[in-house]
């Protein structure tokens, strides 16, 4: 009896504080999202679906959606595929003071703050941007990349913005596999590449998994990116929804988006919880 | 060494007690509401104003109509003067967001040019919701470099020679507009919003990007990203002037969107002499001839203050010339269900210009 007052004491604080700062907002959005118009000032208001039923009405929203899924699915893949390599080298091959550096450096671009550093990749991207410069003077006669205001542009932004989660995430799974089991593996006669899928990316998979929706949620919500290196391709539904709160001020739909989004990403969390439960 | 923190540590103290004495010296403090850059927060103008007056003031800024409207909405009794486009005068005052000026004691409302003092959309029964302050129009500004000759059509954003180069404002209701003035539509009520979305969407291969404000349309201008771009009449002279690019606003045959500011105070306002005051100094003509000489601004509402101006002064040739605006629509107010219908066109359209 001792024991369950004493972990209730212990737990209740931090429930409190995610209802308080989690719940509490997300319900105001949910009601929200099923009023006609935003309650404030002298407007009259009342409930409605229409909100929800405007998204499936009209085929801009779903296809926004999609862009926005596979935009989050590309920069994913590309954090993994860069981020992996590099977690595994820092965790099995690279020892002492160098790694201390090479950690520092990943985590560097978290003490900025996200806007300067798109506003600093404006700078190199654009037409006669750093980037172009530096190009021209190594080679000259490449002429102009014009990557300003394009889809790759976005990606670099988003994957740059995001790599160090899938870095972090895959460093900590793979430190933790014992070195003794790749040695047994090594000396059972097992080759590099057979250690490296039936062994090693097995069971980093829970960070691979936990890295993957650290950055696939956030970067299907996201506008600020989009806007400021997409230029006319920029459009994607997190900037819509931004649109809705601060341009339009349609609050309701604006909220209503959102709840779509966070259904169809829950629905992605249930479809992967076989295999998370398989990691336990 | 003691000694030199000891006058370090008493002079820091004495900054302290001069900082909080100014504050509390000073008379009032006024909070106003604005598009940044437009000529409220000329820093020469609050000093002439604070000299006169002894009225501090400070600002809050705003990027859309609606933003502003929002910012109004949700924080009552926080602001003293607000911009407000007289075509968002009638709905703000219908919601309660602003309250009536009583002008009596502002003396240069006199001047004001009638027809824009009693504007219909700035007063009701009687009542002055907005003073008149500037008007202007939007359509198009050109980087001259880029042209031989300035063209004197709005189809030039249309023109495959600039493809890619054209600059656009990210706003449902001025694209709409746009479309609407080079269809030869009413701009308060297109009669085919069909033509307009493609007229629309056939700026897929012009557009460069989307600009938000004045700052970002000239750091776009200055990086060479456009060739030509949607803009407003008051903020190409200031960049011609105040920041010496090579711009030129263009006046289209097929007209353009004129629109009227006014300035209104909002509804529980903490300072309503100090607002007065500074709307009656805002439409001063010693404020408005200095601010487009030196700066750039669109028209004055007050007449005796455009008269002043210099005889080649864009806002007294351009403007004052009956023949050049006559095809000038003003923006009225608009029906929710209009702007609605509008709004989910502009996200369709810009849906339409993904690769």
């Amino acid at each position: 009896m001792n024991q369950r007052a004493a972990i209730l004491s212990l737990i209740t604080p931090a429930y409190l504080w995610l209802a308080l700062t989690i719940l509490l907002p997300l319900s105001a959005m949910l009601y929200y999202s099923f009023l006609s118009d935003v309650p404030i000032g002298n407007r009259e208001v009342s409930w409605t679906t229409e909100n929800y039923r405007t998204f499936f009405e009209k085929a801009f929203y779903s296809e926004l959606m999609l862009r926005s899924f596979k935009l989050g699915a590309e920069v994913t893949s590309i954090c993994l595929l860069l981020g992996f390599p590099c977690a595994l080298a820092l965790a099995k091959s690279i020892r002492g003071r160098t790694k201390e550096a090479l950690f520092l450096l990943i985590i560097l671009p978290f003490w900025s703050n996200a806007l300067v550093r798109i506003f600093s990749w404006t700078m190199v991207l654009r037409g006669n941007g750093i980037l172009e410069y530096s190009i021209n003077w190594l080679l000259p006669g490449t002429g102009p990349l014009d990557l300003m205001f394009t889809y790759p542009a976005i990606l670099l932004g988003l994957v740059h913005s995001y790599l160090p989660y899938m870095i972090l995430t895959c460093y900590i799974s793979i430190d933790a596999i014992d070195n003794q089991l790749l040695e047994a593996a090594r000396s059972l006669g097992a080759g590099k590449l057979t250690i490296l899928f039936r062994l090693i990316v097995p069971l980093a998979l829970p960070g691979i998994v936990a890295g993957s929706f650290l950055i696939f949620i956030p970067v299907i919500g996201s506008f600020m990116e989009p806007r400021l290196l997409g230029g006319r391709n920029g459009t994607f539904i997190g900037t819509i929804i931004e649109d809705q709160f601060t341009a339009v001020f349609n609050w309701p739909l604006g909220a209503a988006l959102s709840f779509i989004m966070m259904g169809l990403v829950l629905l992605i969390l249930f479809g992967f919880s076989p295999l998370v439960r398989r990691l336990k | 060494m003691k000694l030199r923190v000891f006058l370090k540590f008493f002079s820091c103290q004495w900054l302290i007690v001069l900082i909080l004495g100014g504050s509390f010296i000073s008379a009032a403090e006024i909070r106003v509401l604005n598009w940044q850059g437009y000529g409220t927060d000329e820093s020469w103008a609050l000093e002439m104003f604070k000299e006169r007056t002894g009225i501090e003031v400070v600002h809050d800024y705003f990027n859309s109509e609606q933003e502003m409207l929002t910012k109004l909405r949700t924080n009552p009794g926080v602001y003293d003067v607000v911009l407000i486009n007289s075509a968002y005068t009638g709905q703000a005052a219908k919601e309660g967001l602003i309250e009536a000026i009583d002008t009596t004691g502002m003396v240069n409302v006199g001047d004001l040019s009638p027809s824009m003092r009693n504007d219909p959309k700035l007063v009701a029964d009687g009542k002055t919701y907005g003073v008149a302050w500037v008007w202007g129009v939007t359509s198009f500004a050109i980087d001259r470099s880029d042209f031989k000759n300035a063209p004197n059509s709005i189809e030039a954003l249309w023109d495959p020679s600039h493809a890619g180069r054209v600059g656009w404002r990210d706003d449902a209701v001025e694209a709409v507009q746009l479309a609407a003035i080079a269809l030869g539509q009413d701009i308060n009520n297109p009669s085919d919003l069909n033509a307009i979305r493609q007229k629309l969407r056939a700026l897929k291969p012009q557009i460069r990007t989307f600009w938000s404000s004045e700052d970002e349309w000239n750091q776009f201008i200055s990086a060479n990203e456009f060739d030509l771009a949607t803009y407003w009449s008051g903020s190409a002279s200031r960049s011609k002037n105040a920041f010496g690019l090579p711009v030129e606003f263009i006046l289209p045959k097929e007209g353009a969107i004129g629109w009227l500011d006014g300035l209104s105070i909002p509804m529980n306002v903490p300072n309503r002499n100090e607002a007065k005051a500074f709307i009656n100094f805002m439409i001063d003509p010693d404020f408005y001839v200095k601010w487009d000489t030196e700066v750039g601004a669109p028209t004055s509402a007050n007449a005796k203050a455009v008269s002043m101006l210099p005889p080649d002064a864009f806002n007294r040739t351009t403007f004052s010339d009956s023949k050049k605006v006559a095809n000038v629509q003003f923006m009225g107010p608009m029906e929710d269900g209009l702007r609605e219908k509008i709004v989910e066109l502009w996200q369709e359209t810009k849906t339409y210009f993904q690769n």
